[in-house]
């Protein structure tokens, strides 16, 4: 194994896969929190700058019209029903290899990956259109929010897709060693993904329905 | 090599003292094996990470700093042909050896960024918070040792790219360190461009670091550790982690947000209108260049006290040390870093009075910034009652920290004008400011960081640095620092603008033009001093070997071999105390370490 290479250096460190006795939890899981609270952060900043530019704005979109009018509504809400679908496979996902069930768990984590692809897929149809319709960031800052925090969202999702894809395929040979770990790195990814669905359900009523 | 995988899982299941001791020794017998470039330079070991992070931030201090010189010269001669660095630095910068004022303004708004972003903060908290820390808190490396490695390269490359873009057509970014929109979504250089590529790597690596820390310090203590044992600059480096995981991210975000003005052509930071030579700028318009320095010192004012609270972390381990008695007020120190922390949040927009954002905004933002000078002066307050009938040792880490205390403390009660609306209006964007923030940074954070050197070289390398160097370095660095940001403040108060390339086009900087050559060569002197350092930096390499816990600390580090192996401790070491027991009535020697089981 790749893990057990004299170079790795978490052979001596304490609490991998242990719960610390104070906290609770392995190491993992309190750094991917931490992470999750700078991206709150991240987000916290765009959504922010949204908010300025929209009520320094005389009308809003600048063009005019409705937000909904100008976006795909039901695009939107089938992204966020495979969105939100994806979250629950993720789960299930863990919770198979709780169950001792590998074959289950990667059925799972594939169809988690599957609907991630699903959701860039109506994502680029979305782009594209406005592409076609001379809409790029530059054209009002309607369109640069929107290209903006979507696009950054998208690069959440391409990051899950790499992650979950690693813990599918090499990332997996850790189950026949240390299986207790494993579970956990799956619970790790899976907080993050909901948390890229969470901000999800706040992009899709704040730029597309308000 | 097969084994210590679930050799690994073992242990950690079992949890126990005994089983962790047969992995350090596992790992030292294949520690020799490890090829150079994982030894090296893809190290994983916490120890080589932060001497990677010391010497490359020390470099890019260096660099920094040699920009500033450059910069002393056209500011103490304006005009004034330079020799043969002129030549050196071509036609574009330096057309005739006379530096062009593009050139000017590069040098300053790079110097500002390598100072805090590329220098100080990888030194402080990348060099001193890797090496130290699971040291001190005795764990056998940080929590996510391959976390940490990809933290140092996504450092590097950063710092490449940005010293870099000085070579890009048009040169570097050239809009002051703030990158304050319009200008610098306008400016239409490559270098601009870079700038903010570069500073998105640089985020993600203290990102990826702030992270490591937080999780080692509450994870990882050794037995018996609890929080109020832990020594003050552990503290120090968990509220500054803390610091550095919330602020960032926004600048993140304000660093794509112009990115997108730049590249893709939106308008987040440009309002509709704008006329530029003449013409209306063909943009959409309806942003808002304040929106940047609200997202800017956003991160950059909390940025500040990561800057100082490793500073003070350094300096109260080296006054506790060479006092030989226990730190006065350790739990008052401790809330204060804390209330410090949070406080740092909520007084970004002390640096835009002058942006007419309204009265109820400023009025807010200086009662904050007032009430956050309160645990600044605690904290010093809390260090000075430490000397207080202390056996002072004045050893060169000792100078270093004690000089610390009246720099930081001129830095800190010049910022009380500029806190307040009234005065600030009127020392706003003078040298005044560069004088008050160089005083807490420079002579401030530089010294402790020296201190820092001093004192854990021994631990590093296992040898002593010279004592006479050392004093050398400190008086003459002292001096000069001095005579750099002493004048500045004379200069402010006599209304001379900072980022001028010429302060002689003003009468009122005519009349004070003599205090810029006091400046410019107290600034090169002050290159001259750090040439003992660099000296004994190296040659003391070559000395004997220093006694293990030379300067007779209790900290958890000293109970590691001088430099220590990978993983640290021979076995995990187990802490009976708080972290300052110096001159213990009863005791045989004046100090009682931390790891020190009782007789």
């Amino acid at each position: 194994m790749a893990e057990a290479s004299p170079y790795a250096a978490d052979a001596l460190i304490p609490h991998t896969v242990e719960p610390h006795p104070v906290t609770g939890i392995p190491n993992g899981k309190l750094g991917i929190w931490l992470f999750l609270a700078s991206e709150v952060m991240l987000f916290g900043a765009l959504f922010s700058t949204y908010v300025v530019i929209r009520t320094t704005a005389p009308h809003w979109p600048p063009e005019g019209g409705l937000s909904s009018e100008i976006l795909n509504v039901p695009l939107a809400t089938v992204n966020t029903a495979v969105l939100i679908t994806s979250s629950i496979t993720m789960v299930l996902s863990w919770a198979s290899l709780k169950m001792q069930n590998l074959p289950r768990f990667r059925l799972w984590l594939g169809s988690t990956i599957a609907l991630a692809f699903v959701f860039l897929v109506i994502k680029y149809f979305e782009y594209t259109h406005k592409f076609e319709l001379g809409h790029y960031p530059s054209h009002d800052n309607f369109y640069a929010v929107y290209f903006t925090l979507t696009g950054l969202h998208g690069v959440h999702v391409i990051g899950g897709i790499i992650v979950n894809t690693f813990l599918l395929t090499a990332g997996s040979r850790m189950w026949a060693t240390e299986p207790e770990r494993f579970t956990n790195r799956i619970e790790n990814a899976g907080l993050y993904w909901h948390f890229v669905d969470l901000v999800w359900i706040f992009l899709f009523p704040s730029l597309y329905l308000l | 090599m097969t084994a210590p995988t679930t050799h690994g899982a073992t242990t950690h299941a079992g949890g126990n003292e005994h089983s962790h001791d047969q992995d350090h020794g596992h790992e030292h017998a294949h520690g020799h094996e490890l090829p150079f470039w994982r030894k090296y330079i893809f190290s994983v070991d916490h120890k080589m990470i932060g001497l990677q992070y010391g010497l490359t931030a020390l470099v890019f201090l260096l660099v920094g700093f040699s920009l500033m010189m450059l910069m002393r010269w056209q500011l103490a001669y304006p005009g004034r042909p330079l020799g043969w660095v002129g030549k050196l630095l071509g036609e574009n910068a330096m057309p005739g050896g006379v530096m062009a004022p593009e050139f000017y303004n590069q040098l300053g708004a790079m110097h500002g960024t390598i100072m805090v972003f590329m220098g100080i903060v990888p030194l402080a908290v990348g060099a001193f918070g890797n090496y130290v820390v699971p040291l001190q808190i005795g764990a056998p490396d940080m929590a996510f040792p391959r976390l940490n490695m990809a933290s140092y390269w996504a450092f590097l490359p950063g710092g490449l790219l940005m010293i870099y873009s000085f070579f890009m057509p048009g040169g570097a970014a050239q809009s002051g360190w703030t990158n304050y929109p319009p200008l610098s979504v306008l400016t239409q250089v490559p270098g601009q461009t870079m700038w903010l590529f570069a500073m998105v790597l640089l985020i993600t690596s203290s990102l990826l670091g702030s992270i490591n820390f937080i999780v080692t310090i509450v994870q990882l203590r050794a037995k018996g550790l609890g929080f109020w044992r832990l020594p003050f600059f552990v503290h120090a480096q968990f509220v500054t982690s803390f610091l550095l995981l919330l602020a960032f991210p926004p600048l993140e975000a304000a660093a794509v947000l112009q990115l997108m003005d730049r590249l893709a052509g939106t308008s987040f930071f440009l309002p509709t209108g704008l006329v530029v030579s003449g013409e209306q700028l063909k943009v959409a318009g309806g942003g808002s260049p304040l929106l940047w320095q609200h997202l800017f010192w956003f991160l950059a004012h909390p940025e500040v006290y990561v800057l100082i609270l490793p500073a003070m972390g350094i300096v109260a381990e080296v006054i506790a040390n060479n006092t030989r008695k226990p730190l006065w007020g350790y739990r008052l120190l401790v809330y204060s870093v804390i209330f410090l922390g949070f406080m740092s949040f909520v007084v970004w927009a002390h640096h835009m009075f002058m942006t007419g954002m309204g009265t109820t905004m400023s009025t807010f933002f200086q009662t904050t910034t007032m009430i956050i000078s309160i645990p600044s002066v605690i904290i010093l307050t809390c260090f000075l009652m430490s000397l207080y009938g202390g056996a002072i040792r004045f050893t060169t880490p000792m100078l270093f920290a004690t000089a610390f205390l009246p720099m930081f403390a001129i830095g800190g009660l010049t910022g009380l004008p500029l806190g307040l609306t009234a005065s600030d209006i009127y020392l706003h964007d003078t040298f005044y400011v560069i004088g008050h923030f160089h005083y807490v940074v420079a002579p401030g954070t530089i010294f402790a960081l020296f201190a820092g050197i001093y004192y854990w070289y021994p631990k590093a390398t296992g040898k002593q640095m010279d004592p006479t160097l050392g004093k050398i370095h400190f008086w003459l660095s002292f001096l000069c620092m001095n005579g750099i940001f002493m004048p500045m403040f004379f200069q402010g108060m006599a209304g001379l603008s900072r980022r001028l390339y010429d302060p002689t086009i003003y009468a009122h900087g005519r009349a004070i033009q003599s205090l810029n050559v006091v400046i410019s060569w107290s600034a090169w002197g002050l290159f001259l001093a750090q040439l003992p350092f660099i000296w004994n930096f190296f040659s003391s390499l070559a000395r004997a070997r220093a006694v293990e816990n030379p300067w007779s600390a209790t900290t958890l580090e000293w109970a590691a071999p001088s430099p220590p192996p990978h993983g640290n401790f021979p076995t995990p070491p187990v802490v009976y105390r708080e972290p300052y027991e110096y001159s213990v009535p009863g005791q045989t020697s004046d100090f009682h370490p931390q790891f020190a089981g009782e007789a």
